[in-house]
């Protein structure tokens, strides 16, 4: 015992804070570039124009892919509409067994779609690794197994599909979302022109592959790659009949606005500012956990983020203490990392959104605390951030973020914490967080929002609804309910 | 010009001439009351009624009314629900006759009134099932209790439909109520009486005031109020031609209104749940 | 957090101890899992299993062990690697208070301290002037430390007077011995408990909190530890004492050892990981960090024929 405790402390934090653990990537083949995912095959696209994709933590470009144009997307749907004819035919117990092959591939090929997802993303290799895949293949698991029983899920009704939907899908969850929207439309009968987000769109690609590897039937799913304007030629097109869209508000808005009187079938999911709300008689080392869980879980890109901590006010000095200590422990960096909690910002644009805001937030007066924590010199990084001093009429506590900042405001009864948390236009997630049983279920049903997490936060599963209130769209993906937006009820 | 003898017959006491019906005054119903549009306007109705013609106001007061009932309508318990529906459907049908002649009489209105009866009855019996047929346990994988529940939206606007215009309106406005939501109801320009007739009924069947608001008036006036209105949150099109719906769903993406389209004469747990957001509850299972 | 001072003051033990604010079994459980997954490589791994050896509480507590078992674990625990200097000494021998002579006897000048349990070691199902004599007896026997068990009796039956004055009792009876406080976790039925017991133990005085005797399944667990640790978390929060932590039962691999290093490190911090506040009770994973060692430094996986088995 010659080494001195202060030299073991130092030691020992070199030790458990340096300690890279990075998952390898020699498994992995990223093409230089990628076509279009039409009829089955990879083909050569109409349009001229391609876009790189870089790795957000690095900067550096991993492949090309192509911005679909007018003509490609109406190949796309082309194919879909094609496809629809025999696969709404086709006997729902064979959709089924397709269904279920694709879920068996996404787990083979797990620990390839993660590291492309996390270079491809910036999110850390422990979430796409431990969340996002898994997930990913539930889902289809889950949804398999419907094809087969879709009279069972509405009673005295018959479900019939609707035709082709056109599905764009944001950049936070790329696969996660591919199967959220492709699983439950597919087991309806339905066939499928997805269109992933600009800056994420190689796991897409790989589950191109994996239909290929499926032997899924060509024109069941068609996979175009683009920006915005491609994504809207998706939904516009004449040929879908049902629209699924996840991402922002303000495009939510423009969507739904655009398909006015088109007839076209339309489920939205959007924004939202969630309430993450402890009582002074929550289990707190657990609720720090929810809490840290809530905001920085995906550097806070999630759309049910727990973007508002509202604190009882007996709490809220303890609370923030411990809070300010877990911060100081979270690890920041190499995504592909295996200790790595908060990775890299998706985008340039995305972190200027985040500054702008964290700005919004000093010059109307809020606190601003940031654990010491070294950004790495090249790629997307913002260090995980807290606001206290936050009144309700800041922008930082009505605009969603979309980032690793968190709003702290107090409440002194659990009516005003009801009343603050609601007081917003958004309405997807809320937390609660209290040992009383009564008081649970007292806020559960006093949140005007879709998911409420009690004592937890931040759970998803394939069987679970998710979806929002008011201006975070409408809807339901998952479980039971996620069936009912691809469905006719005859 | 009544000759002084009449007058002083009168003042005495004594029938003249032959029955003499006392016409009504037709009204908007607004938060349990029946008021005239602040407007001051009517409009003709069938030669010789007045209609109020309410205003952009009155719907926006219509809207606060059903805003400020939403909570406690939403609160009560879904067998106080279903049995102040039915206690409407008893009214309705106490006052068969009437509603028979407001729809122009014969078998065809005798047999609407007993649809409308039917819808109410339907819905009432819905209330405290829906939960059961509409919610859910999911078996999530892990050590968490999670169940979905439908809740109602909130103040859901009601196109009427036309034709049928009193069962066409309660196959509306019966889901809507049954799910726990507040209504606005915008009458059918062309055939509003039923629907401002109806409001009596309610107002008499225990319904609290503001649940349900009655407005008639002109389409293209109060439509686009209706639309835009930033605390709807639902719309039910059943009434709206085409070109209206285009508008409506145009204007209601500002808010991310939910809109209804389903064919006007659905019976269906669905009706219900399409005035409904499904909430989904997770808790850890420890010791 | 109810403040230690307070409950001191106060007679009304039980009602405060009711107090103490709860534990979510799923989130920490949930917490702990995520943290057994952070991996550390290469060199790190090296320090790490070295500050496990450092913080070794090398132990056996059979009814069979006899002189010539205590002589060879002392000198198993002096020099884990003969002919390899870099190998450091285990913290203590953790034996039966009978043997502490002997162990003392073996261990002189070595550096490495002996540890007794005592207090009627593993139930705890005695008097109190038993408990009290055989500690007493322990420390003059040579014990450095001494690793007592709670009354889990008066415990669970909501006696925590009992308990508090027991092991306020016991440390007096010490001296200058440290005092491990086992709270046997495995007999406590929830991490609510097991928060409670952790705080009753500080309050009353302990040195260190240990899981448990290794006699009770389930013994040390990551999340229940994770549970201990945040109860001296909030507790130097609000005294400003340090308490140690020793996880003991059950811990027979390296990779395990490390998980619970990372717990520390993430709970407690890096003031934590020395063997003066945190021990590693083990009797059987002395070898396999020795092992472990091997491999890092070869590069080969090692085969146990090349270990003593001590």
């Amino acid at each position: 015992m010659a080494i001195t405790k202060r030299r073991t402390a130092e030691l020992a934090k070199q030790v458990f804070e340096y300690a890279p653990a990075p998952e390898s990537t020699d498994h992995i083949k990223i093409e230089p570039h990628y076509d279009l995912f039409i009829g089955g095959r990879m083909v050569a696209a109409h349009s001229k124009k391609r876009f790189p994709t870089i790795n957000p933590a690095t900067e550096e470009k991993l492949s090309e892919v192509v911005e679909a144009d007018e003509i490609d997307v109406d190949k796309a749907v082309k194919a879909a509409g094609k496809a629809f004819d025999s696969w709404s035919r086709l006997a729902p117990s064979r959709r089924a067994r397709y269904l279920f092959r694709i879920s068996r591939l996404l787990q083979e090929r797990a620990r390839e779609l993660a590291v492309v997802e996390t270079m491809d993303g910036g999110k850390p290799i422990k979430e796409s690794r431990d969340v996002d895949i898994p997930l990913s293949a539930a889902h289809f698991f889950y949804y398999a197994g419907w094809a087969d029983k879709l009279e069972w899920a509405f009673p005295n009704r018959k479900p019939r599909p609707l035709g082709v939907a056109g599905q764009v899908i944001p950049w936070n969850f790329p696969l996660l979302m591919l199967a959220w929207k492709i699983a439950p439309a597919l087991a309806a009968g339905n066939t499928v022109v997805l269109k992933p987000a600009e800056t994420t769109p190689l796991s897409a690609m790989l589950f191109a592959d994996i239909c290929q590897q499926a032997e899924l039937p060509p024109g069941v799913v068609n996979i175009v790659t683009g920006a915005g304007k491609t994504g809207s030629m998706v939904i516009s097109h004449p040929g879908v009949k049902k629209v699924a869209f996840t991402g922002s508000t303000e495009v939510g808005k423009l969507i739904q606005r655009s398909l006015a009187g088109s007839g076209k079938r339309l489920t939205l999911e959007l924004g939202g500012k969630a309430a993450n709300i402890v009582f002074e008689d929550a289990p707190l080392d657990a609720a720090i956990e929810g809490i840290v869980n809530g905001i920085y879980f995906n550097q806070g890109h999630v759309c049910c983020a727990g973007s508002r901590l509202l604190v009882q006010e007996s709490i809220a000095e303890p609370l923030l203490e411990k809070l300010k200590l877990r911060l100081g422990t979270l690890r920041l960096g190499d995504p592909l990392d295996k200790n790595t909690d908060i990775g890299a910002i998706n985008s340039k644009a995305q972190l200027e959104k985040i500054e702008g805001m964290v700005e919004s937030g000093v010059e109307e007066g809020a606190e601003l605390f940031q654990p010491e924590c070294k950004l790495p010199e090249r790629g997307f990084w913002f260090p995980p951030t807290l606001f206290t001093n936050v009144s309700q009429s800041y922008r930082i506590a009505r605009e969603e973020i979309f980032g690793p900042v968190l709003s702290v405001l107090t409440f002194r009864t659990p009516a005003e914490a009801v009343e603050k948390a609601n007081n917003t236009p958004y309405g997807l997630s809320a937390g609660v967080w209290t040992d009383k049983g009564s008081r649970i279920l007292w806020m559960a049903e006093r949140m005007r929002a879709g998911v409420v997490w009690a004592n937890t936060f931040n759970r998803f599963d394939p069987s679970s609804p998710f979806g929002g209130y008011k201006e975070s769209g409408f809807g339901r993906e998952g479980g039971l309910h996620g069936l009912l937006p691809y469905v006719e009820l005859n | 010009m009544a000759p002084a003898a009449d007058v002083a017959k009168y003042a005495a006491g004594l029938e003249v001439g032959t029955l003499m019906d006392v016409r009504k005054t037709y009204k908007l119903f607004i938060g349990g009351e029946f008021v005239r549009s602040e407007s001051g306007r009517a409009y003709r109705f069938d030669g010789s009624i007045n209609v109020p013609r309410g205003s952009r106001k009155d719907l926006r007061d219509a809207i606060r009314a059903a805003r400020t009932a939403f909570p406690g309508w939403a609160a009560r318990t879904a067998m106080n629900r279903g049995q102040i529906l039915y206690r409407a459907a008893e009214m309705l049908d106490g006052r068969r006759a009437q509603f028979v002649e407001v729809l122009g009489g014969g078998r065809t209105a005798s047999r609407e009134v007993e649809s409308a009866v039917d819808a109410l009855i339907w819905y009432a019996g819905w209330t405290d099932k829906l939960a059961q047929v509409a919610g859910n346990t999911n078996p999530v994988s892990g050590p968490y209790f999670n169940f979905t529940i439908p809740e109602p939206t909130g103040v859901v606007g009601i196109i009427a439909p036309e034709d049928p215009a009193l069962a066409g309106l309660v196959r509306r406005v019966a889901p809507a109520l049954c799910g726990g939501n507040t209504v606005v109801v915008l009458a059918p320009e062309a055939a509003p009486l039923p629907a401002l007739t109806l409001a009596e009924v309610l107002a008499t069947s225990d319904v609290p005031g503001g649940v349900v608001n009655v407005i008639g008036g002109y389409h293209r006036e109060l439509l686009p109020w209706l639309a835009a209105h930033m605390d709807v949150n639902a719309i039910d099109t059943a009434g709206c031609t085409p070109e209206e719906l285009t508008a409506i769903e145009k204007a209601a993406a500002e808010n991310v209104k939910r809109v209804i389209k389903s064919p006007p004469g659905e019976l269906s747990p669905q009706l219900i749940t399409a005035f409904m957001e499904m909430k989904t509850v997770w808790h850890p299972i420890g010791v | 957090m109810w403040s230690v001072a307070t409950a001191l003051s106060l007679s009304h033990l039980g009602s405060l101890m009711r107090g103490v604010r709860s534990v979510d079994e799923v989130g920490a459980d949930e917490r702990a899992a995520s943290l057994a997954k952070r991996s550390i490589k290469k060199s790190s791994k090296l320090w790490a299993l070295d500050l496990a050896i450092r913080c070794m509480d090398l132990t056996t507590l059979e009814g069979s062990d006899t002189p010539g078992k205590i002589a060879a674990l002392s000198a198993k625990g002096i020099r884990p690697k003969p002919g390899d200097g870099s190998i450091p000494s285990v913290a203590a021998i953790c034996v039966y208070p009978a043997r502490v002579a002997e162990a003392k006897e073996h261990l002189r000048n070595s550096g490495v301290r002996v540890a007794s349990v005592a207090t009627a070691f593993p139930s705890g199902q005695s008097f109190l002037s038993v408990k009290l004599s055989e500690t007493r007896e322990a420390v003059a026997a040579g014990a450095d430390e001494v690793d007592m068990v709670i009354d889990r009796g008066a415990f669970l039956s909501g006696d925590y007077q009992k308990v508090y004055d027991e092991i306020v009792a016991v440390k007096d009876a010490c001296g200058d011995a440290h005092l491990k406080v086992i709270l046997e976790t495995g007999e406590l039925g929830t991490y609510d408990s097991v928060r409670r017991a952790s705080i009753l133990a500080m309050a009353a005085g302990a040195d260190f909190i240990k899981t448990s005797t290794g006699k009770v399944q389930p013994a040390a667990t990551l999340p229940v530890s994770l549970v201990m640790m945040e109860a001296i978390r909030d507790f130097v929060r609000e005294t400003g004492r340090p308490v140690g932590f020793k996880p003991a039962g059950g811990i027979r691999t390296s990779k395990q050892a490390i998980a619970y290093l990372v717990v520390l490190y993430e709970t407690l911090g890096p003031d934590w990981m020395t063997p003066e506040r945190f021990r590693l009770g083990a009797s059987t994973l002395l070898n396999d960090v020795l092992m472990q060692i091997e491999k890092e430094r070869t590069g080969a996986y090692q085969s146990g024929d090349y270990f003593t088995i001590d």
